[in-house]
């Protein structure tokens, strides 16, 4: 009997969101867990239509929203943790609030590392892995490790009947070598292809050999098309593929995919390759899913963003451009999408340290900011650890007058008030990003995030 | 003024914590006080030089990339290292690589070699990572003065009796969470678990591997404010400030 730990559940719920900035995305599901440890098991078993889970270093927010309102565009009831909280308790605390209604599909992004427990659980109908890149080794460990138990988890007894998987990322397309049901999805336009590896890429070796993969392109991080010259493992042709890719800067990219079920050409709103993979992820996703092409086309080109990651906010006679930068490989895309602005750009870069960031902030001398050499005429750092970002930013030899404030409301009006153009753009990690939106929902600028 | 001639061991393998800003800062740093650098670099199978580089670097790595670099550097690079070592150049070995420095690193059943240039050994035991902000006091000359970092290990290092550690524990964990000792300094020979990026939050430290490696001392930056503030933030993180 679990009605009575799910009322409880549903009472905390309703105090935390009166006290806390969070919006009561975690507490909930938390006590709910504790109290009823199979309760994650049990409301998964009532989605009529099961679940998908959603996990990745990076996107995986963005992916699970895209993905969502083409299920929604096409008339399906979703159960969404869409406020991005990830763990256990995130997806319970979502299920909570959804209740139970008929037809109703479980989508849920999951966290990495806390992927293979929560399948467990959920026993999902189809599980999405986009990528994997360094982040956070101080909460992750390193990422041969969290590969070895997502092989498990799509490999061993009781894997998900279907998968999706980026076949341009080594690590996560080995996952669906040896088994049925998989779709994989990938870029196959070499306009879009780096000169050469960058320096955070993680995965550049054979797990099946060891020998050093080749690439014959690199598109973001170690994704791109590979081989190994040693033992002839190759990319999977993917069964989706972006096959023209043009980047509009902010403004987002002009896309034509391959399809099973045919051409389809977008225009994305969301700006950057890294979100061109992330529409990519969300296609194969969705048409598995049996939505039709068309809606997934109309929900894509009406995505305006998920959560933060990405949006333009007016601030008085300016705008400011938020781009969220966590790891490597993620703030290198950021970066790149920066640098396809005109003029001389203004920036605020807000590097925290607490758990949701990683206590580590090594993470910010992997990342390319030499990118931006010469392209930066002022740049603001504040944050817990603004110090060490500043320090990061004078050995990238940018060129540009660097200021240190930790405060980030001080620092953000300073920084505003110094930009001679239109648009600052601002770069903070997560808890910063929460931070900021906290400070401008305060002021009146955003609206507040609610679950 | 000599260049400084550095040789990065296993830069494509030994990266975990972004290392490479260990390079980058001692390169400016060079490069400002109008001192050539030269980077150069040496991985698997690589033979190298004893007497063409005046600082080696060594990072981490993850623990299949270890467990290569650990075989190869006995097979191809000891003796180098020892003869490099034995004419006063500086060995920075880091995290993973400190762990290579001494006799051997034993994981369970299985035991990496090191190339034994310091009396120390390492043991993967059971209990948790040690994982956190971590500043040590360290005296490389001209007294005692912090360095602060991040550690990140499983493995537990002790010194044998007669060896050095390269600082005394703040706050953290250091060698292994017990004796209060971090890292290892046997001459310019130095291993540390603060990671990756050590130096452009040590700046002070970076000058003095340059100073240590090329006989000669530096006249102080003009302006080091970012980098003093840095420093003062990465102490106060590990609760030392």
């Amino acid at each position: 009997m679990h009605g009575p730990a799910r009322t409880l559940a549903r009472l905390v719920r309703a105090v935390s969101r009166k006290l806390g900035r969070s919006g009561g995305t975690t507490a909930p599901g938390r006590l709910l867990l504790r109290i009823s440890p199979g309760a994650l098991r049990r409301m998964g078993g009532e989605l009529d239509d099961g679940s998908v889970l959603v996990s990745a270093t990076n996107g995986k927010t963005t992916t699970a929203a895209m993905v969502a309102a083409t299920l929604e565009g096409a008339g399906r009831s979703v159960v969404h943790n869409r406020a991005g909280s990830n763990m256990a308790w995130g997806v319970a605390t979502a299920l909570l609030d959804a209740g139970r209604e008929p037809g109703q599909i479980g989508l849920f992004e999951v966290d990495e590392a806390w992927l293979p427990s929560v399948a467990k659980e959920l026993r999902p109908r189809l599980l999405l892995l986009a990528n994997l890149f360094r982040d956070q080794l101080d909460r992750y460990g390193e990422l041969e490790s969290l590969a070895d138990r997502w092989a498990e988890l799509a490999s061993g007894p009781g894997a998900p009947p279907e998968l999706v998987l980026n076949a341009d990322d080594p690590l996560v397309a080995d996952l669906g070598r040896d088994r049925d049901g998989v779709t994989y999805f990938g870029l196959e336009d070499d306009s879009q292809a780096l000169p050469e590896l960058q320096h955070a890429a993680d995965s550049k070796h054979c797990r099946n050999c060891g020998a050093a993969y080749h690439y014959d392109a690199v598109y973001l991080g170690h994704m791109g098309r590979y081989r190994c010259p040693s033992c002839g493992r190759e990319r999977p042709r993917p069964d989706v593929a972006a096959t023209r890719v043009r980047l509009r800067g902010m403004s987002g990219s002009d896309v034509d995919l391959r399809t099973p079920e045919g051409d389809l050409s977008l225009r994305l709103p969301a700006p950057g390759l890294y979100n061109v993979y992330n529409a990519i992820a969300a296609t194969a996703t969705a048409l598995r899913l049996g939505v039709p092409p068309d809606t997934v086309r109309a929900a894509l080109e009406g995505f305006g963003g998920a959560f933060g990651r990405v949006e333009t906010i007016p601030v008085g006679e300016r705008e400011l451009s938020i781009l969220l930068i966590k790891n490597p490989a993620g703030a290198n895309e950021v970066l790149r999408t920066i640098t396809l602005e005109d003029g001389a750009l203004d920036l605020w870069v807000a590097l925290n340290d607490r758990i949701a960031d990683g206590r580590d902030v090594s993470w910010i001398w992997d990342a390319d900011f030499e990118l931006l050499r010469g392209r930066v005429r002022r740049v603001t750092c504040s944050g817990t650890r603004a110090e060490e970002m500043a320090v990061r930013l004078k050995y990238a030899a940018l060129g540009a007058q660097i200021e240190v404030d930790r405060d980030l409301g001080g620092s953000l009006d300073a920084a505003l008030a110094a930009t001679p153009g239109t648009r600052l753009f601002a770069l903070p990690t997560y808890t910063a990003l929460l931070d900021l939106r906290d400070l401008l929902s305060r002021r009146g600028l955003a609206a507040r995030w609610s679950a | 003024m000599p260049a400084l001639r550095v040789c990065a061991l296993y830069p494509e393998l030994m990266n975990i914590y972004a290392d490479r800003g260990n390079i980058a800062v001692l390169r400016s740093r060079c490069e400002w006080r109008g001192i050539g650098f030269e980077l150069s670099s040496a991985s698997l199978g690589d033979p190298v030089d004893a007497d063409a580089h005046d600082l080696f670097y060594l990072g981490g790595g993850q623990d299949r990339d270890q467990v290569a670099v650990a075989g190869d550097m006995v097979a191809t690079k000891r003796d180098a290292l020892h003869a490099a070592a034995e004419r006063g150049a500086v060995v920075l070995a880091v995290c993973g690589g400190y762990q290579l420095l001494g006799h051997s690193y034993e994981l369970g059943n299985e035991a990496l070699p090191g190339v034994g240039l310091v009396d120390l050994h390492t043991v993967r035991e059971p209990g948790p990572r040690l994982i956190g902000n971590c500043a040590i006091e360290a005296d490389l000359g001209g007294g005692e003065r912090v360095i602060a970092g991040f550690e990140n290990h499983g493995g537990r290092t002790y010194l044998g009796p007669g060896e050095a550690p390269l600082g005394r524990v703040i706050s953290g964990h250091g060698n292994n969470g017990r004796d209060g000792l971090e890292g290892v300094r046997r001459g310019n020979v130095i291993g540390t678990y603060l990671h990756g990026p050590l130096l452009p939050k040590n700046a002070w430290l970076a000058d003095r591997l340059i100073e240590l490696a090329l006989g000669v001392e530096l006249d102080p930056l003009p302006d080091d404010s970012l980098e003093d503030a840095a420093h003062a933030a990465a102490k106060r993180a590990a609760g030392a400030a």
